[in-house]
């Protein structure tokens, strides 16, 4: 059956995004293109290409995984203070305990993570652009 | 006229100026509500921690720190790491995503009217209860500095705020926030050097008064740097390292949904711009959390303990900042300080109507009561700036009716785990994951929504006070966190597929991570 094209775009100002109504309805499309605001762009041909899951999957790889190190490694502050504090009283410099030290780390380690990141992403930008304008 | 009201009315009408430049450039809704999308990137991320480094920030931590110490200075790490979640999830889909608002972003590929229309209830219920202790904050210090009473220093900083937002609009409130982020950390940085000057310049020395700090020899010595004197057992109980762990929680997680801080991204001309703000938020914000630890715990060396209570003797901790600034610095630094700490209530407070009211406008107005048709060109930021009067009026009403002795910090603590509960999880699993639907949205909304305001309301700092406390925890994110992304989660699988919402997930897919689409900035 010859798809058509979504026939409602909603009467509103341009940029605006809204739910339109899928050209056959309650089935699983294919690759048609969708009518949106910028109608010319076939988005289900970008997303299906293969470059474009590959650095998908590559960025949420990275993501998880960063997101899972930090989170761990600030949840340890509070849970290691909290429930070990006589091993987190004791000093290592002076009078700078290892609670201190601990917490001062991890602004370190939040700028680090923010410095990894920027780095990668930087090349991912590069990706996507060579996806988006190699079609 | 004192010196510090002379300050403080020069740094006014400065940002008055501001305001009424802004209001020249101010056309159209790209302008009012997004800066025209003109902000670079290290403007951007002074704006942004402007933003952040609220009263609560500056005089609540500086006050936390040198009441209870160590456990204070958790909430300074907890709100610099934040920060990541807000880098590695959220900001660079939400500018390639969405418009205006965070719901643009939900409701991207869900139906919007039930969406947009929980996420600007939770939005404005989120930026109302951090707007109310900003106000409590900002009562107490225009009461201690000018003399005024509670309720009128209450209204006059409402009123001044509804003039920033009314005429400015975004553009204002962001070079609002960016002068007033670089007064802050001048200040911050003075007063460090001030404190470390009085150790004579030595690490050591420092460390080693506020290991036995006892207030310039006016109370008991004690180890600040220790933790415990706060969370834990000995004097929260046996709840207080799960409590520090909820507060942990909430922190780290509270920021990335934000309304008033993720407005901010929309303000940068693209996602590339929104990743180094942040980046730029970040080494400023963290600068500033680590000099906590000098007038924070240094306050506790140098400031007798007559000097930072209350007349019934409770401690005055919103004042510390300002105090230690009067001791070190004489007349001349205690105005300075208390004019950029007002300035810095002022400028949040103006940045919290804003995205209340936009959310507002936007996503409830224009797009569930009408459809998404603007009646006339322009009704859309009169409704905003209708809204934004509102808002500011019934914050101010509350604030005057809790009174100067609710606690600020117990308030942003509020707003952060509603904020993780509610908007965090509809956020990212509706950029994440392909099965998501509306009927998930709306749960996870709602209920994340609905557990954290009830806890609240059950625990030691709600209705029933602390003896009547049905729940044990101060803060409830290790709780109502885990449900909002529950609900969300078991509210896409228990009901029917939403093919349209799968189907658009591709073009979302592409969009945010592309920037495919993206709206662009306006000419200017």
């Amino acid at each position: 059956m010859r798809r058509e094209a979504a026939a409602a775009v909603s009467k509103v100002n341009a940029g605006r995004p809204v739910n339109l109504p899928l050209p056959n309805r309650g089935r699983v499309p294919n690759l048609a293109p969708l009518m949106t605001e910028k109608s010319n762009v076939n988005w289900a041909e970008i997303e299906a290409k293969p470059a474009f899951r590959s650095l998908l999957g590559r960025k949420a790889k990275f993501i998880v995984t960063a997101t899972i190190f930090f989170l761990a490694y600030y949840l340890a502050l509070p849970i290691l203070v909290g429930y070990w504090p006589d091993l987190m009283k004791k000093q290592v410099w002076g009078k700078v305990n290892i609670a201190y030290v601990f917490a001062l780390s991890q602004f370190f380690m939040a700028w680090i993570v923010a410095f990894i990141y920027v780095r990668v992403a930087a090349k991912w930008d590069k990706e996507a652009a060579a996806i988006i304008h190699g079609h | 006229m004192s010196v510090p009201l002379i300050m403080f009315l020069a740094f006014v009408a400065l940002t008055l100026l501001i305001t009424f430049w802004a209001a020249k450039k101010n056309t159209g809704a790209s302008a009012y509500f997004a800066a025209g999308r003109s902000i670079t990137g290290w403007q951007n991320g002074l704006a942004v921690a402007g933003d952040y480094m609220s009263a609560a920030s500056f005089l609540g931590i500086s006050g936390m720190i040198c009441f209870s110490g160590y456990d204070g200075f958790m909430y300074s790490v907890g709100f610099l790491v934040a920060y990541i979640t807000v880098l590695l999830v959220v900001a660079e889909p939400l500018r390639n995503a969405g418009k205006y608002t965070m719901a643009d972003l939900l409701a991207y590929r869900l139906k919007p009217r039930p969406v947009r229309a929980l996420a600007s209830l939770s939005t404005l219920t989120v930026s109302t209860f951090y707007m109310i202790a900003q106000m409590v904050g900002a009562g107490v210090i225009i009461k201690r500095l000018i003399g005024l009473d509670f309720a009128p220093a209450v209204i006059g900083v409402g009123l001044l705020m509804l003039v920033y937002v009314v005429f400015g609009g975004m553009l204002a409130t962001t070079w609002v926030q960016i002068i007033k982020a670089l007064l802050l950390m001048a200040g911050a940085m003075l007063l460090s050097y001030l404190v470390l000057k009085f150790h004579n310049y030595s690490f050591t020395a420092f460390f080693e008064a506020v290991s036995k700090a006892d207030y310039a020899g006016t109370a008991e010595p004690k180890n600040l740097l220790e933790p415990g004197l706060k969370y834990g057992v000995a004097v929260a109980g046996p709840w207080g390292p799960l409590d520090l762990v909820s507060l942990g929680l909430g922190l780290v997680l509270g920021t990335a949904g934000l309304p008033h801080i993720l407005v901010r991204f929309y303000t940068v001309p693209d996602a590339k711009t929104a990743r180094s703000s942040v980046v730029w938020a970040m080494a400023i914000i963290g600068l500033f959390y680590i000099m906590t630890t000098f007038f924070g715990f240094g306050a506790a060396t140098i400031l007798k303990k007559a000097l930072i209570t209350t007349v019934d003797g409770k401690p005055d901790t919103n004042m510390v900042a300002p105090i230690l600034a009067q001791v070190l610095g004489g007349e001349l630094f205690f105005a300075f300080i208390s004019a950029v700490a007002f300035a810095t209530i002022l400028a949040v407070v103006a940045g919290l109507t804003m995205s209340a009211s936009a959310s507002f406008a936007h996503d409830f107005y224009s797009n569930v009561l009408h459809h998404g048709k603007e009646n006339r060109p322009g009704q859309e930021v009169k409704v905003a700036r209708i809204t934004a009067f509102c808002v500011g009026a019934v914050s101010i009403g509350i604030a005057i009716y809790l009174g100067p002795s609710v606690n600020a910090a117990f308030l942003v603590g509020l707003a952060f785990a509603v904020a993780a509960s509610a908007n965090l999880p509809v956020i990212v699993l509706s950029v994440f994951w392909k099965r998501f639907n509306t009927t998930g949205a709306v749960c996870g909304l709602s209920v994340g929504l609905v557990s954290s305001i009830v806890l609240i309301l059950l625990s030691p700092n709600g209705m029933f006070g602390k003896a009547g406390a049905l729940f044990p925890l101060e803060n409830p994110g290790i709780v109502s966190i885990p449900l909002g992304f529950l609900a969300a989660w078991l509210g896409t699988l228990l009901t029917a597929r939403d093919l349209e919402a799968e189907a658009k997930f591709a073009e979302l897919r592409v969009r945010a991570h592309t920037g495919l689409g993206s709206e662009k900035a306006t000419a200017h």
